[in-house]
């Protein structure tokens, strides 16, 4: 049971939060203008790696924000945790 | 019956207070703060149960809770019976019953024990290779499997305890009351950390509390005095909660730990009354110490698991504790020193001891003259061969130990004995430190797993961290919280401590015997019958990862999890596989380190405590009026209103009726409800939504079908435009919370730049929709100031009015086809509107009906219930809903899916209406569509998704999703069930009312 540090509110427990899939995978803006395997590629495909993930959560049952996690999904060590339209930290 | 064995008043044991207790039928008794093992030892009883699989004759083997033999059913024959406890866990209590599980129908004679000599038939993979094969003979197999094996029985009652949970958060939490954790505990304390202090037993001080090595000195006082004026101090700490009776059961990432602490299982049963059993412990902790302390391990041994075989340590604390012997002639059996020690304690008593059996070839601990002194045979390199005696030990044959360990030679001796205590060293119970994700190293020289790093967070201390003699202990322990706490010192540093060192080791997994493998009994899981033999066929038969040998032979798979045979097992497969067992890796521990009950688990959450439930502001006038209730989601909506003795499918034949042919009134109040407020409003619907809003008029309504990004339908519902920058949206009942966390997310990641606001307010309004061609009538009798004429409030529209000075909305939607009005109340004005409407609709014969008729309705129209007639595969276009679809807007949620190669195909399934052959006839949801009788394998078309029998059209609709179904129209196909196949012919999805006149009625 992760302890997470929401940006807006502090450290709550992980049962107040939503899982919701990697980060950084931007809405296509021109949908319409792509290929079916372009769109596919923004659909379906997720890289579920082993190692630091860059990943959204929901503050669901808090403040229902949405902010950005880095993870590592080897031993769910959080790295870091930044807000919505922030750049992932390098290191 | 006597207590034969007690030898001496032990300070742990109030001698005058003497209990019966009752094991298997028979009366017993034994002192307050006996557990049942000590007690049932006392009376000289061993036998307490059978094994699982052979179900040979088994006895206690530990004083803990990695006992894999004695496993018993605590109250049998009452509703509170509990299956698995552990004897050497039970505190007796006057009134106490407990029976031997796996035995039938006696633990004196067991018919299963016939395995026990078809034990070859019997090996690993066993029920894997036979039992399943020929499948159709599984169910002949199982029943002979069910009847001779398993683990007790469950209750088959509700549990009548009380249960809790509570949350904790503290600095520092300690698990574990031996010497390391209460050192550690009082100085964190001291140091103002907020700490706190588990131990699974009911007495502090771990083993040292009862060690009576006099060579273990701490100030020059035995290190057992010592640490009982340690423990007296502890009362006078602040900071610091001591827990006993509470043992850790998991331990989960970022310190989140569970504890289950035993409240009332000790006490007799008029003090339990109306008291919390069991409490689970739901801790957060800044730092954790974890001083968990080791278990002993046997030696394994042809025949090493008869009654009377026990581990040497439990021996020692079952005569130092608990001042019971567990034998009358004793030996020992073991690899290393501490062996020594129990046997002097035991001879310290007056209990004999016959021999110790020891595989090396020497030791040169100052305890090795003590029991020279003490005129013990000690037998150098040499092993035990064979065990005799089948419910209870009568002797041990040994023979001389082959230079490299790997055979017997010379000729063999045979002693008398009923009591054999074996020791293999030890293993640091690192079960909760794995728990946590932390990794092992293993330690080849001396044979152990230990931590591999401490962190900020986590340390381990004592012998679970590794260090087993007591001056390294306390050093360590003194090095490692000085850093861990960040304190210049403890108040522990500078003691004086002497003690023994042990300096010779040797150590083999299985111990050769003078008949070859094939015949011997070397037992590794006691408590799953699994044995060196089987370990060895798992791995000629190719299985070589640890946890796939673990899995066919079950080895640790147990209800002890293995805590004494693992290391065994992965030694064995090492030696075979000729791998360092470091390079083997270990199994995972994994929750929980002992079994909780479900009680323990749920807690306060049982009954109408299960799951929060919701209830809508008329709930009562629906109660009153004996409504049946339907959970939908968290909701409780009714479901229907009988009248007198009507069945279900009478109530809602006529409720049905009664709202086509007058007026019906429904509790709306569940459908969720978004108010959406920003100057960007319009144009956010315009993205969420797949028909167009910018050009609704204020005061209008209009229908919304919403997709996933996949092109697959996800709700519905009708939005309101109350204003030029403000919206109401309704959602499925199930949906709202989903619906507006998905709004949510686009706003806040994908679209931020729109200026959008979100607020639920699904509790806020209650909604009663007046339905049927009287509604009007109704509503006017009301509010006779509203025009309700079709050009100024006409179907599709909104009037915010004042019913009795209550701000009310009112729209004009229709769910059912009919004419209909929705009247949104403040929450709770609800039942005041709610009785408005049924004393004015009185004159209408108006009739409350519920989900089931709504439902009916909307069928008869065709409309569907996402969630019924979709499930996450369907497209608008698949429901024959192009319509609603805009070819103009440029992207929507979805929109771009709808035009991939597999949405576009032709012949996906497809929401097509269904019309029985027969008209009685109707047909299950859920049931398949077939076109062809005697295609085999038959192909599914699809499934029926809404079937009901209309009392308006007289004969059975239904929908349903089927291959193609576009191009089906008028075809005959099947639905085949159990005993027929039912005709069923391809039919519009619209039954009643085609053209929408009813609307304006
Ligand atoms: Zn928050």
């Amino acid at each position: 049971m992760f302890l997470i540090n929401c940006p807006y509110c502090g450290e709550r427990d992980q049962q107040e939060f939503k899982a919701g899939g990697e980060a950084h995978i931007e809405r296509p803006k021109h949908p319409t203008e792509l290929s079916d395997d372009e769109w596919a590629e923004y659909l379906f495909m997720r890289k579920n790696i082993k190692g630091v993930q860059f990943e959204r959560w929901n503050h669901a049952h808090g403040c229902r924000k949405w902010f950005n996690m880095a993870r590592d999904t080897s031993n769910d060590e959080i790295k870091a945790i930044y807000k919505m339209g922030e750049k992932p930290p390098t290191q | 019956m006597t207590q034969n064995l007690r030898v001496k008043s032990s300070e742990f044991i109030d001698e005058t207070n003497r209990i019966s207790f009752k094991f298997d039928g028979k009366t017993y008794y034994g002192f307050k703060g006996d557990t049942l093992a000590s007690a049932l030892i006392a009376n000289n009883v061993h036998l307490v149960g059978r094994s699982f699989k052979y179900h040979r004759p088994r006895g206690i083997m530990t004083s803990g809770s990695e006992e894999p033999n004695a496993i018993v059913q605590v109250n049998p024959n009452s509703n509170i019976t509990e299956p698995n406890a552990r004897a050497t866990e039970i505190e007796i209590y006057e009134g106490l019953e407990a029976s031997s599980q796996n035995c039938w129908p006696s633990v004196n004679f067991d018919i299963g024990g016939i395995n026990n000599f078809l034990a070859p038939l019997f090996p690993a993979g066993f029920y894997y290779k036979t039992f399943m094969w020929p499948k159709s003979f599984w169910e002949k197999y199982e029943f002979f499997i069910r009847h001779s094996a398993g683990l007790g029985k469950s209750p088959n009652t509700r549990d009548p305890d009380i249960y809790d949970h509570r949350n904790i958060h503290c600095d520092v939490l300690v698990v574990g009351a031996g010497i390391s954790g209460i050192l550690a505990a009082k100085n964190a304390a001291k140091n103002n950390f907020k700490t706190l202090l588990l131990d699974e037993k009911n007495e502090l001080g771990g083993s040292t509390i009862f060690e009576a090595n006099e060579d273990n000195k701490i100030n020059h006082n035995s290190a057992s005095e010592w640490l009982k004026k340690e423990i007296n101090e502890l009362k006078n700490i602040k900071n610091l909660e001591i827990k006993t009776r509470t043992s850790v059961a998991a331990y989960h990432q970022y310190n989140y730990l569970l504890a289950r602490e035993n409240l009332t299982d000790h006490l007799v049963k008029k003090d339990k009354k109306n008291k919390i059993r069991q409490r689970l412990l739901k801790i957060r902790a800044k730092k954790v110490i974890l001083a968990t302390g080791a278990l002993e391990r046997p030696l394994i041994f042809n025949n090493n698991d008869r009654p009377g075989i026990m581990l040497s340590s439990a021996i020692k604390k079952y005569s130092n504790f608990y001042g019971v012997a567990c034998g009358t002639k004793n030996i020992f059996f073991t690899n290393n020193d501490s062996a020594y020690e129990s046997a002097l304690s035991l001879h310290n008593k007056g209990i004999k001891v016959e021999a110790i059996i020891d595989i090396r070839e020497n030791s040169d601990a100052k305890i090795i003259k003590k029991i020279n002194d003490a005129g013990i045979k000690i037998y150098w390199s040499h092993t035990i061969v064979d065990t005799r005696g089948y419910k209870r030990l009568s002797g041990v044959s040994i023979m001389k130990l082959s230079n490299d360990g790997t055979s017997v030679i010379g000729s063999k001796i045979s002693i008398s004995c009923n009591c054999l205590g074996i020791a293999g060293g030890w293993t640091p119970a690192v079960h909760l430190y794995t728990q946590s994700g932390s990794k092992l190293t293993f330690d080849e020289e001396r044979k152990i797993f230990i931590p591999k790093t401490d962190t900020k967070e986590q340390i381990s201390v004592g012998s679970c961290g590794g260090d087993f003699e007591l001056d390294e202990i306390i050093t360590n322990l003194n090095y490692k919280l000085k850093n861990f706490l960040d304190i210049n010192k403890t108040d522990f540093e500078g003691i004086t401590l002497e003690n023994d060192h042990e300096t010779s080791k040797r150590n083999i997994w299985l111990l050769p015997s003078d008949q070859t493998i094939g015949k011997t009994k070397p037992f590794v899981d006691y408590q799953n019958d699994a044995t060196a033999k089987d370990i060895k066929l798992a791995l000629r038969e190719g299985f070589r990862s640890i946890e796939h040998v673990k899995r066919y032979t079950t080895t640790g798979m147990g209800t002890d999890q293995g805590k004494l045979g693992n290391m065994h097992a992965l030694g064995i497969i090492a030696d075979i596989a000729g791998v360092k067992m470091g390079e083997l890796g270990t199994t995972t521990f994994r929750p929980p380190y002992t079994p909780l009950t479900f009680g323990t688990i749920v807690g306060r959450n049982v009954g109408e405590f299960f799951d929060t439930f919701r209830r809508t502001p008329m709930n009562d006038w629906h109660i009153k009026n004996k409504a049946e209730f339907e959970n939908v989601g968290q909701w409780k909506r009714s479901w229907y209103y009988p009248k007198e003795d009507e069945t279900m499918h009478q109530a809602v034949q006529r409720e049905s009726k009664a709202a086509r042919q007058s007026a019906g009134i429904l509790d709306a109040s569940t459908l969720g409800k978004i108010d959406i407020q920003g100057s960007d409003a319009s144009e956010f619907l315009n993205r969420v939504y797949t028909n167009a809003w910018s050009k609704l008029a204020i005061g209008k309504c209009r229908y919304g079908l919403m997709l996933n990004e996949d092109g697959m339908v996800y709700d519905d519902g009708v939005t309101t435009r109350l204003g030029e920058n403000h919206y109401i949206m309704t959602t499925t009942t199930g949906g709202a919370a989903n619906v507006l966390g998905k709004l949510e997310d686009y706003l806040q990641t994908e679209w931020p730049e729109l200026d959008v606001y979100l607020t639920s307010v699904t509790d806020h309004f209650a909604t009663a929709s007046l339905c049927g061609p009287n509604s009007k009538k109704i509503l006017n009798k009301i509010i006779p100031d509203l025009d309700l004429s079709d050009d100024i409030f006409p179907h599709m529209s909104f009037k915010e009015v004042l019913i009795d000075k209550i701000k009310c909305r009112i729209m004009r939607i229709s769910f059912t086809g009919e004419l209909s009005y929705e009247i949104n109340a403040p929450a709770s004005y609800g039942e005041a509107i709610w009785q408005k409407c049924i004393e004015a609709g009185k004159e209408f014969n108006i009739t409350p009906y519920g989900t089931e008729t709504m439902h009916l309705l909307r069928a008869e129209k065709g409309f569907i219930i996402v969630g019924q007639d979709t499930d996450g595969t369907m497209t608008p276009i698949d429901l024959q809903m192009d319509w609603i679809v805009s070819k103009k807007k440029y992207d929507f949620i979805g929109k771009r899916s709808l035009y991939r190669s597999d949405t576009m195909k032709e012949d996906r399934k497809q929401l097509v209406g269904l019309l029985t052959e027969d008209p009685n006839i109707v047909l299950e949801e859920g049931a398949q569509i077939i076109s062809e009788l005697n295609q085999k394998p038959v192909e599914m078309l699809g499934h029926v998704t809404s079937s009901y029998f209309s009392p308006n059209l007289n004969k059975s609709i239904a929908l349903a999703v089927v291959k193609d179904g576009k191009n089906m129209m008028g075809r005959k196909l099947f639905v085949p069930m159990e005993n027929k196949n039912i005709s069923v012919i391809v039919a519009n999805t619209v039954f009643y009312d085609e053209k929408n006149e009813r609307l304006n009625a």
